[in-house]
C-alpha cells in the first residue's frame, strides 16, 4: 500500500493551504484592483484558518507518503511561528505597497506559496521533498524581490538573487547526488542509519565530500559567511515590505532544513559538520558584525546584522547536541520576531515618496512621536542582546549549549562580536533619542490601524517573551527530546 | 573492446566536443545548435544504459520544445556576444588552474577506485522503465511530484506579475464589448431641418 488516508491526515494544513492559495488567485484574477483588500484579508484568513490546522492538529507524530513527509514536534513548532511571522508581515506590508503602487495580489499568492514550500521544508522526509520544498520557497523569494519591476536597484537584486541562488542550489543538489552515490537512498532515516554503519568505509570519504557540499549550500540560503554576498544587496534592492517577508520566515524554515540535512540524515558525521559550522559561524560573526559598523543605511545595517545573527544560530547547530538544537530554534524563532519589527519599523515610518531606510531618517523620533522611538529602542536592544529582551535570552541559551558543549573559544569569540556588534543598534538609539530631529512637527502616522497596532505588539512581544521566555524555551527543549 | 564499449567513447567524444563548442563559439545561434548536439548525445548515451524512457523524453523535451524556443529567442533577441566575453581570454589561466585543481582534488578524495562502475542489478519483473518510473512516480514520489507541479504553478504566476505591463493609451480591441454592442451605439440618426436652397428649378 503505497499511500493512506492517513498520509492525507497528516498533510491537512499543508493541503488545506495550497487549495486555499488556488482559491484567493481565482478571487485576485476577478476582483478590481480598487478591491485589492479583499486579497489581503483573505490571505491573512487563510494564514489563521492554516495556523488553526497546525495547532489543533489531532494526528499523532508520524511519517507519511513513503517517509516523505514527517510530523514530528519540531516541525509544528516551527510551522507555527513561520505562520505568525509571515502573518505579521502581511499587516506590515499593506500601506507600504499601496503608497508605491505595488499593492497587488501577487505579493500575497507568491508569499503564500513559499510559505508552502517552508512549511513542507521543515516536514521533509528525504532529500528530494527538501530540494522540492526549498525551490518552492526561494522562486517565489526571486519574483517578489523583483516585484518593483521600474526600480534598477530591485532588479539588479533579483538578477542578483537568482543567479546565486541558481548557484546554491546546484552546489546542494551535487552534495545530495554524493549522499545518494554514498547510500544508495534518498530518505534521510535511512540515510543516518546507513550512515553510522559506514564510519571508516571508503563510502565515508563519498559522504564528507557531500557533506561540504550541502553545507556550502546550507551557508548560501542562511546567508552565513563567506557566502553572504547576495545579502546585503537584496535586502537593500527589494521593497521593505518583500525584505522583511524573505528575512524573516525563511530563516526559521532554513533552520529546519540544517537540522533535518545536518541531524537527522547525517548525525553520524558530526566531527566533520561540527568544526565546519562552527568555522561558518565564526567568520559570520566577524564580517557581519564590523562591517554593519560602516554602513548608513539602515536596510543594509540590518543585513549585515542578520549575517551576525546567523552566526550565533550556527553556533547552536554545531553542538550537535539536543540543547543546542534546541537553543538554536529558539534562536531561529526570536530572531525572525526581531526582524518582523526591525523592518516594519521601517515600513510604519515610510510614507508615499520616502522610505525612511536612512539611519539618519530616525533622528529625533522622541521628539516626534516617543511611543514609535520607544518601540525601535525595544528593537535594537533586543537584537543588540540587552537584558531582560527576548534578544539576550537568545544568545544566553545558545551560549550556554556552546559552553556546555565544551565549545569554549567560541562562545568567547561569540561575546567579543556580540559586544562588537551592540555599538550599531545603540547608535540607532543614539540617533532617536540626542539628534536634533531633520523633520520638524509630530510624525505623520499612516492611516492604517492594524499597522500601528502591529507594531506595538511585536515590540511588546519581545518585551513579554523575554520576561517571560521560560515557557517557549520548554517547548524547544521537549521538540527537541532535550528535557 | 565491446561495441557498447567504442559506442560509448564515440558518443562521449561527440558530447564534449559539443559541450565545449557550446560555450567557445562566437555566434549564439551555433552556440544553442551545439546544445541540441549535445543533449542528443546525452540521449544516445542513456539508451545505452538501457534508460530509453529518459532518453527519449529528452529528446522530446529539452530537444524539441525548449531549444527550439530557446533558439526563437536567441534569434528575435539578436544579442550581440562579443563585449560579454570580453575577458575570456584574460580569466582563462585563473580559470583553468582552478578547475585543475578542483580535479585534483576531488581524485585525490574519491579516487577513481570508489567511481568504477558496477552493472545494475536487473529488473526481475522485467517490466520496462517507463512502467516502473510511472509506478514509482505517483506512488513513492507522489508528493514531491505533486510538489513539483505547485512550483510550476509559481513560475507562472511569477512570469505574469514580472512581465504583464497593463499600457494606457494604447489602441486595443475589447471582443466582449464589441459582440454586446448594440444598434443604438452604432448609428446615430440626425434630424436635420431640410433646407431650401432657394432660387433652383
Amino acid at each position: 500500500m503505497p499511500f493512506s488516508l492517513h498520509d492525507l491526515f497528516l498533510l491537512l494544513p499543508e493541503a488545506f493551504l495550497l487549495f486555499a492559495i488556488c482559491a484567493v488567485l481565482a478571487v485576485d484574477l476577478v476582483i478590481k484592483p480598487a478591491q485589492r483588500d479583499l486579497t489581503h484579508w483573505l490571505s491573512i484568513a487563510v494564514l489563521v484558518a492554516t495556523l488553526v490546522l497546525v495547532v489543533g492538529f489531532p494526528a499523532e507524530p508520524g511519517r507519511g507518503f513513503s517517509g516523505m513527509f514527517v510530523h514530528d514536534a519540531v516541525s509544528r513548532l516551527l510551522k507555527v511561528f513561520i505562520l505568525l511571522v509571515v502573518l505579521a508581515v502581511f499587516v506590515y506590508a499593506r500601506t507600504y505597497l499601496r503608497d508605491r503602487n505595488l499593492h497587488v495580489g501577487e505579493f500575497y499568492l507568491l508569499c503564500l506559496f513559499a510559505t508552502l514550500g517552508m512549511m513542507l521544508l521543515v516536514s521533509a522526509g528525504s532529500l528530494v521533498m527538501i530540494y522540492v520544498g526549498l525551490e518552492l520557497l526561494t522562486l517565489s523569494s526571486y519574483a517578489l524581490v523583483a516585484l518593483n519591476r521600474d526600480s534598477p536597484l530591485s532588479s539588479e537584486a533579483a538578477m542578483k538573487y537568482f543567479v546565486l541562488g541558481a548557484l546554491a542550489s546546484g552546489i546542494l543538489l551535487y552534495g545530495m547526488s554524493m549522499i545518494y552515490g554514498a547510500t544508495g537512498t534518498l530518505d534521510l532515516q535511512k540515510i543516518h542509519a546507513v550512515a553510522s554503519l559506514a564510519a571508516g568505509s571508503s563510502h565515508q570519504t563519498l559522504l564528507a565530500f557531500g557533506l561540504v557540499f550541502l553545507v556550502a549550500g546550507i551557508g548560501f540560503k542562511f546567508g552565513a559567511a563567506p557566502f553572504h554576498m547576495w545579502l546585503p544587496d537584496v535586502y537593500q534592492g527589494s521593497p521593505t515590505a518583500v525584505t522583511t517577508f524573505i528575512g524573516s520566515a525563511p530563516k526559521i524554515a532554513a533552520f529546519g532544513m540544517a537540522w533535518r540535512l545536518l541531524d537527522g540524515a547525517l548525525g553520524g558525521l558530526h566531527p566533520h559538520w561540527g568544526e565546519m559550522l562552527a568555522v561558518l559561524a565564526v567568520l559570520s560573526l566577524a564580517i557581519g558584525n564590523v562591517v554593519a559598523i560602516a554602513q548608513t543605511n539602515l536596510k543594509r545595517m540590518l543585513a549585515y546584522s542578520t549575517i551576525s545573527h546567523v552566526g550565533f544560530l550556527l553556533l547552536g547547530l554545531a553542538n550537535g547536541t539536543p540543547s543546542g538544537y534546541a537553543a538554536a530554534m529558539f534562536y531561529a524563532i526570536a530572531y525572525a520576531i526581531m526582524a518582523t519589527a526591525a523592518f516594519g519599523s521601517i515600513q510604519l515610518l515610510a510614507r508615499a515618496g520616502f522610505e525612511a531606510e536612512e539611519i539618519d531618517d530616525f533622528k529625533g523620533l522622541n521628539q516626534r512621536n516617543p511611543w514609535y522611538a520607544f518601540v525601535v529602542l525595544l528593537v535594537m536592544a533586543s537584537l543588540a542582546g540587552i537584558p531582560p529582551l527576548f534578544g539576550f535570552f537568545a544568545k544566553l541559551m545558545v551560549l550556554k549549549a556552546a559552553i556546555d558543549a565544551g565549545m569554549m573559544w567560541l562562545a568567547i569569540a561569540a561575546i567579543v562580536f556580540a559586544i562588537v556588534g551592540a555599538f550599531y543598534y545603540l547608535r540607532v538609539i543614539k540617533v532617536m533619542y540626542f539628534d536634533p530631529p531633520v523633520q520638524k512637527g509630530a510624525l505623520a502616522l499612516p492611516q492604517d490601524i492594524p499597522l500601528r497596532w502591529i507594531l506595538s505588539i511585536n515590540g511588546a512581544a519581545l518585551l513579554f517573551l523575554g520576561l517571560f521566555f521560560g515557557p517557549l524555551l520548554g517547548w524547544c527543549y521537549r521538540a527537541m527530546g532535550a528535557g | 573492446m565491446s561495441f557498447e564499449l567504442i559506442l560509448f567513447y564515440l558518443f562521449s567524444f561527440v558530447l564534449l566536443i559539443a559541450a565545449l563548442g557550446v560555450i567557445t563559439v562566437k555566434n549564439s545561434v551555433h552556440a544553442a545548435l551545439l546544445l541540441v548536439l549535445t543533449f542528443f548525445t546525452a540521449a544516445a548515451l542513456w539508451l545505452l544504459l538501457q534508460a530509453e524512457f529518459l532518453a527519449v523524453a529528452l529528446v522530446l523535451v529539452y530537444v524539441g520544445a525548449v531549444m527550439v524556443l530557446f533558439l526563437f529567442v536567441v534569434m528575435m533577441l539578436d544579442i550581440k556576444v562579443e563585449p560579454l566575453r570580453e575577458g575570456f581570454v584574460r580569466y582563462l589561466p585563473v580559470g583553468a588552474v582552478v578547475a585543475l585543481v578542483m580535479l585534483v582534488e576531488m581524485l585525490g578524495l574519491i579516487g577513481l577506485k570508489a567511481m568504477s562502475a558496477q552493472a545494475l542489478p536487473p529488473d526481475p519483473a522485467g517490466a520496462s522503465n517507463t512502467a516502473w518510473l510511472g509506478n514509482a512516480l505517483f506512488t513513492q514520489f507522489l508528493l514531491p511530484f505533486e510538489v513539483a507541479a505547485v512550483i510550476l504553478t509559481v513560475a507562472l504566476v511569477a512570469a505574469v506579475v514580472l512581465t504583464l505591463r497593463r499600457r494606457t493609451g494604447v489602441k486595443s480591441q475589447n471582443p466582449a464589448r464589441q459582440v454586446a454592442v448594440k444598434a443604438s451605439e452604432r448609428i446615430r440618426i440626425v434630424k436635420m431641418e431640410s433646407v431650401s436652397k432657394g432660387g433652383t428649378p
